[in-house]
């Protein structure tokens, strides 16, 4: 009877136990499982763009200074940067510049963001390899995107309706998508994405609808462009050249849906993670950055 | 062992349930607390006018929740269409007519649909569903409101099936030979007697199985589009939408605590709490609803 009643009593302590422990264990992606502390730890967190490029970067770097655990988690650029605010990691990713509100909010925290652009990107505007358009102007992309353009056969295309995929909101390259093209970089335009336009939480997830369907049309950073989507040539303008985005075109200033990414650290980098963005802009570092498909910074 | 020990023990283990009780009770005020704390102070920052308005894009501060609880209302009506029909058919099989060997395959397999997780379901949907959907009906894109209400009908079908088939399982055997001795078919038994019989369970069962499709997130976010268009008309069961759990889950990761946006996304939440503790009580009212004297003489 009492060996009973201890039993059940253990169980019902450890189920509780047990079902914390799983909680913690599924809660964030860690690029390391080791069981021995670590001496020195990074917490790396933001832009899903930059969330492979940060992975490899940790993957490197502990590969060469084996003390040192970096956790990289994506999740957004608004993300990170809300994170870096709170004062929960110790670099963000960010696809765009820190907004001037986020500024604010994170100087009455007693956190000072300080911006390092560590790679650059092209945004690559993808439709399905079976859509007859090859060239697009950034007018025509932006009247794509703002609803004002409805059917493929208004650019020379099939007869399809268009079907407007975007990041969600929390992305850093709607954010820029928005302000560089669907606005053409004008402050003044208050254009907006046209409200049927498709938000998928993933970069993937825009890469597989493009991939299967035939009336979408889609844009995201140039390295998670796979070979099965068809990259669209931009012009600035109708008299301009169509430019391809490549690693090239981006140096040379060419290609125009080109931007900075960025890391923000609270405070100018002291210590490791002096030392952490010293090897990202070191030529290892950048060797990552072009192999992934992004542009090193000089 | 002491009979003293035993008692002490006992009473141990009755603090314990009773503790265990009472939390539940805490745990579900204090969640309404802060929800309601959190999301009340939207009606103050933003103009009612605004928040009931029909255009949601929050970094430009457009607050209208109305296409987001409209998306919910299409995906949730959807999914009851899809389920209601399956999951009673399949529980009054299950319970009434299948031989032992197929209840013996059929039940495990149902409560194994019940515990595929909800990301899996929206795998399968993006996979196969939406494009398979966007080829058959000729649809712009497969990620619709119907791809939605197709795999959240999955997700309700287990919750339906097995309340209901408790229900009808619960119906005394003696109505069925009673009715079977009168010369009625067995059909006739189970459409005239059984299944009024079981009505209060088979009505719960429903609601809690909409209860649940009202709250599912992971794959209305992998499936529906998530395009926060107002519902114009019926074709809009083919078009993208946007619920209020995917709206919720996308965006609260981003947004700073305590701007406008971030107490809107709290007030959807209560919003959705609304909902859902709606059709738990009306749930709840079926099932504890008084019998009538007919069926208290029958029973």
């Amino acid at each position: 009877m009492f060996t009973l009643w201890l039993r059940r009593t253990l169980i019902l302590f450890f189920i509780p136990i047990l079902l914390i422990a799983c909680r913690v264990d599924g809660g964030s992606q860690t690029s390391s499982d080791s069981d021995e502390a670590p001496s020195l730890y990074l917490e790396n967190k933001g832009s899903d763009t930059m969330v492979n490029l940060a992975l490899y970067w940790a993957e490197e770097y502990q590969q060469e200074y084996t003390d040192v655990r970096i956790s990289v988690t994506g999740g957004g650029s608004g993300t990170g940067i809300t994170s870096l605010i709170s004062n929960t990691v110790d670099i963000a990713n960010a696809s765009r510049s820190i907004k001037e509100e986020e500024r604010e909010q994170a100087l009455a925290n007693g956190i000072d963001p300080v911006e390092h652009v560590v790679a650059r990107d092209a945004i690559a505007v993808i439709v399905n390899p079976q859509n007859p358009i090859r060239e697009l102007t950034l007018q025509q992309v932006s009247d794509i995107y703002s609803g004002k353009t409805n059917n493929w056969q208004e650019l020379g295309g099939d007869d399809r309706p268009i079907v407007r995929l975007s990041r969600e909101t929390n992305s850093g390259t709607h954010v820029y998508f928005l302000e560089s093209v669907i606005r053409l970089g004008d402050k003044e335009n208050k254009t907006l994405f046209s409200q049927d336009t498709l938000l998928l939480p993933s970069s993937e997830g825009i890469i597989a609808e493009v991939r299967d369907n035939p009336n979408a049309i889609g844009y995201d950073g140039l390295g998670y462009i796979t070979p099965e989507v068809k990259v669209i040539g931009i012009a600035k303008d109708e008299f301009s050249d169509y430019v391809m985005p490549s690693v090239d075109t981006v140096n040379l200033n060419l290609y125009p849906v080109a931007r900075d990414l960025y890391m923000y650290t609270n405070g100018v980098p002291q210590g490791l993670v002096e030392e952490y963005l010293a090897w990202i802009f070191s030529p290892a570092g950048q060797k990552i950055v072009k192999d992934l498909g992004f542009v090193p910074v000089e | 062992m002491s009979a003293n020990k035993l008692k002490t023990s006992e009473k141990l283990i009755t603090r314990g349930i009773q503790i265990s009780g009472y939390s539940t009770i805490l745990f579900v005020l204090m969640i309404l607390y802060f929800l309601i704390a959190q999301g009340l102070p939207a009606l103050t920052e933003v103009p009612l006018k605004d928040l009931f308005s029909t255009r949601w894009y929050p970094i430009e501060e457009y607050y209208g929740i109305l296409p987001l609880i409209l998306g919910s209302l299409v995906v949730t009506v959807g999914a009851s269409l899809v389920a209601v029909p399956l999951g009673v058919l399949t529980a009054i099989y299950i319970a009434e007519i299948a031989p032992h060997w197929a209840k013996e395959i059929l039940k495990p397999l149902v409560e194994l649909l019940a515990g595929l997780p909800s990301v899996v379901l929206g795998f399968l949907g993006i996979l196969i569903l939406s494009p398979f959907l966007r080829d058959a009906l000729h649809l712009p894109t497969g990620l619709t409101a119907l791809t939605g209400s197709l795999l959240l009908g999955m997700i309700a079908v287990p919750t339906i099936v097995s309340i209901s088939e408790d229900a009808l399982n619960n119906v005394p055997e003696t109505y069925r030979t009673g009715s079977l001795a009168l010369g009625v078919t067995r059909w006739q038994t189970i459409w005239g007697v059984t299944i009024p019989a079981a009505r209060s369970g088979i009505l719960t069962a429903i609601m809690l199985g909409i209860g649940r499709t009202i709250g599912e997130t992971m794959t209305v976010m992998m499936v529906t589009g998530n395009a926060p268009v107002m519902p114009g008309s019926l074709r809009v069961i083919f078009m993208p939408i946007r619920t209020m759990t995917a709206t919720i889950a996308s965006e609260m990761g981003e947004v700073a605590s305590g701007s406008s946006h971030y107490h809107v996304l709290f007030f959807i939440a209560v919003v959705l709490f609304l909902f859902t503790m709606i059709v738990n009580i009306v749930a709840s009212k079926i099932s504890s609803r008084h019998m009538k004297r007919s069926e208290r003489i029958l029973s």
